[in-house]
């Protein structure tokens, strides 16, 4: 079984499986499925129990979730932390996190506004 | 060590590092940077489903129209795939041939599952008259789901096209960078799921 003798000679001329990538570890990928379950459960119990009975106190919790459980694909599912690729994944992260700011917050911050301008009898109440 | 030698039987100074040379692939980079470009397109499109979220132009309001059953189980489908795709990653780094297709297949079956429940749940709404035509809030829920669901099922297309490399040349250099890339994606697109399932689905029935 050529695939048995790769095994027991892992450097035998071929390269070693990109040894730059980051390697993945039984216990990383079960510490990130354990805390991802945990960090979805919570959230759609919170809505779907009606837990809170407070719907911006459970929005926010929601969205605190979401943000955690991102972090944690990140570490445990995608391998990221600052020494991978010689820091260029995480400056590339930092940049594209940044954008999506500024783009998600920037469109509804202006839209709001724009809708809080356009009510109707705005025009009208305004001498002139 | 080696630097020292070579100072020795040269006699001169040497300002190289004479380190063993590895092969450094910047493949992974650039493939991190297409999913950043890619998450800047998905930026895009929950920026547009948050103005319209709750432009409903009279019709069904998203607490009427979402099942969120349904996408608990879409959510632990697209989880579940994701740590098996994790378990793939894992062989083939211990280079089990047998067991990566194995857990690969494993991956697709959950993905297809993801899928088709997206599918049926898309049906179900159009068959009820909450199509992407009704209003501003289901444009924009159909474009941001669905282009997830266009991600998955290319990303369904990727493996099986892997999964059949791999079953004809073996576990070899090639096609492990390219499982890593498909790790990468795949691990992504649960990453913008956990967006979709909480801003559009949990924050639309509160």
């Amino acid at each position: 079984m050529s695939s048995d003798a790769h095994a027991s000679h892992p450097a035998d001329g071929h390269h070693a499986i990109a040894a730059d990538a980051p390697h993945g570890s039984m216990k990383g990928y079960l510490t990130g499925f354990v805390l991802a379950v945990v960090l979805t459960v919570i959230p759609f119990w919170l809505v779907m129990g009606n837990v809170l009975d407070n719907a911006v106190a459970t929005s926010i919790l929601v969205i605190v979730f979401a943000v955690v459980q991102i972090v944690v694909h990140m570490i445990y599912f995608l391998h990221l932390d600052t020494a991978s690729e010689g820091g260029w994944n995480m400056l590339a992260l930092i940049f594209t996190v940044i954008m999506v700011v500024i783009g998600i917050v920037g469109s509804l911050w202006v839209m709001y506004h724009l809708n809080l301008n356009m009510m109707p009898g705005m025009m009208t109440a305004r001498p002139g | 060590m080696s630097t020292e030698s070579a100072v020795q039987t040269a006699g001169q100074p040497a300002f190289y590092v004479t380190e063993e040379e590895h092969a450094h692939s910047s493949t992974l980079l650039g493939f991190w940077i297409y999913i950043m470009s890619d998450t800047l397109i998905f930026a895009a499109l929950f920026a547009t489903f948050g103005v319209l979220r709750h432009r409903y132009a009279g019709g069904p309001t998203a607490a009427e129209v979402l099942d969120i059953p349904g996408v608990a189980l879409n959510t632990a489908m697209l989880l579940i795939s994701s740590i098996t795709c994790g378990f793939a990653m894992l062989e083939m780094q211990k280079r089990n041939k047998g067991s990566t297709l194995f857990w690969l297949a494993v991956t697709g079956l959950f993905g297809a599952a993801f899928v088709g429940l997206e599918l049926h749940e898309f049906a179900t709404m159009i068959a009820e008259g909450a199509g992407p035509q009704r209003s501003a809030f289901l444009s924009a829920f159909f474009t941001l789901v669905g282009t997830h669901g266009t991600h998955v099922t290319i990303g369904i297309i990727w493996l099986i096209t892997l999964m059949v490399q791999v079953g004809r040349k073996g576990l070899v250099h090639e096609n492990a960078r390219r499982l890593m890339c498909f790790s990468m994606f795949w691990h992504f697109l649960d990453v913008i799921w956990i967006g979709v399932f909480s801003v559009v689905y949990l924050l639309g029935v509160l």
